[in-house]
């Protein structure tokens, strides 16, 4: 009769830590890393979709490269206000190459399918390698500053 | 015959000198006297050259001695003599390229050359956050906020790359490390592009500024109240209680400064290093 409240007493307990360790590992900031499925990013342009305050985020759910890692330079697919919207990565938390910008928010610019900006503006500055990384002429007219 | 050719020959010489003398002399008048000419048009005014104040207390004495923390290799069990031959690289590039003595939470700007940039020249002022790596591997991180836009930039100092390093403000701060400005207000952070440079000594104490920083609420990057990281640049009063404060003790490791076994005393390494980057910058070529 004694073994099993004993044992109920101890899962009790048992849970109890276990539930401890679960809040004090978890953390709620967001990690340092590049883009992949269900990131929260930051929209940077003036276009009406990514001004507008919305109750949830903008979440990456598709990254258009092979291994699924978005970096400044590829495409990915937003979820943004109950819509499926393309857009560009123009700048990460995660630090790259030396000598190159590191940004302290996942910055986004939303793009049309056929690559054209939605906004026309771009609020904040842009890493100049993204010249290099392919043909987004069209952002980088709308840029304001580059870093 | 031959006794005569040397008296004529001393002659001549010192005819010759006459001459000079008298030419010169002509010359020294002639000068002034053109200025005192009438029919001489007042040619465009040209201020004179600034004068150069020689401060005469400036000796070699009482100049601040500083090494760059690059320069003291790391305790490991490389041979010395790979640091030794990074050491003639990091002067031979410091020969060309003027790296001034800086600190943790210093402003500075920073020129280089960027294929991707119009003018491909780049220049970013940031206050410096962290300094790391050694020998010719060596970094700093420079931070500023831009249009509400934190940014950071990892430079390696002996890059190529790099075309020139200014010092905008020359001080310290209370931590060797100010990445908790990343979790600080951003005021903290954000640097005027056009600043201009500050007047610095080079002689004394390097002035310490014990600004204590006001942090965004919370989570943070990293639990700056940890005491591994030591931090006294933030105001945990504002942010944290008492209590908090007090449980975040519990990761305090009070026996590692008795651990003798993570000493490096670098005085003595500190001192042979700088003697010897000192021998070596004052060679020429």
């Amino acid at each position: 009769m004694a073994l099993p409240l004993l044992s109920r007493s101890l899962t009790g307990l048992l849970a109890e830590s276990s539930s401890i360790l679960q809040q004090r590992t978890f953390s709620v900031s967001a990690v340092a890393a590049a883009i992949q499925k269900m990131s929260r990013v930051r929209v940077v342009d003036n276009s009406s979709l990514g001004v507008t305050p919305y109750h949830r985020p903008p979440r990456v759910i598709h990254v258009y490269t092979s291994n699924g890692v978005g970096k400044v330079g590829d495409k990915v697919l937003l979820a943004i206000k109950g819509q499926k919207k393309k857009a560009l990565i123009v700048g990460q938390k995660m630090p790259g190459e030396r000598m190159s910008p590191r940004f302290d928010s996942n910055n986004v610019v939303l793009i049309e399918e056929n690559g054209n900006p939605t906004g026309t503006r771009i609020r904040v500055p842009i890493p100049t390698h993204l010249r290099k990384e392919g043909d987004f002429s069209k952002i980088l007219a709308i840029a304001t500053a580059f870093v | 015959m031959a006794v005569c050719a040397k008296g004529l020959d001393r002659i001549l010489f010192s005819t010759r000198l006459f001459q000079n003398l008298r030419l010169r002399n002509e010359r020294s008048i002639s000068t002034s006297l053109c200025r005192l000419a009438p029919d001489e048009k007042p040619t465009k005014f040209t201020p004179p050259p600034k004068p150069v104040v020689m401060d005469k207390t400036l000796t070699a004495e009482s100049l601040r001695k500083f090494l760059s923390p690059e320069f003291i290799p790391p305790r490991q069990r490389t041979d010395p003599f790979k640091f030794y031959m990074e050491r003639i690289d990091m002067i031979r590039r410091r020969k060309v390229l003027t790296i001034p003595e800086f600190y943790v939470g210093s402003i500075l700007a920073v020129t280089m050359a960027d294929i991707n940039a119009s003018g491909k020249i780049n220049r970013f002022v940031g206050i410096c956050t962290q300094r790391s790596g050694k020998g010719l591997g060596a970094t700093f991180i420079l931070r500023n906020i831009i249009d509400s836009q934190g940014v950071e930039i990892c430079y390696d100092m002996y890059s190529p790359r790099i075309q020139k390093i200014d010092l905008l403000r020359f001080e310290k701060r209370l931590d060797d490390n100010l990445m908790y400005l990343r979790d600080a207000l951003p005021e903290y952070s954000t640097v005027d592009q056009d600043m201009k440079p500050e007047p610095f000594s080079l002689t004394g104490e390097v002035p310490l500024n014990d600004l204590k920083v006001k942090m965004l609420p919370k989570p943070w990057s990293k639990r700056w109240e940890r005491p591994k990281f030591n931090i006294q640049g933030i105001r945990f009063d504002l942010s944290m209680s008492e209590k908090k404060m007090e449980h975040a003790q519990k990761w305090a490791k009070p026996w590692d400064e008795y651990d003798m076994l993570k000493e490096y005393d670098t005085s003595k390494l500190e001192q042979e290093i700088l003697s010897e980057v000192q021998q070596e910058m004052s060679k020429q070529g």
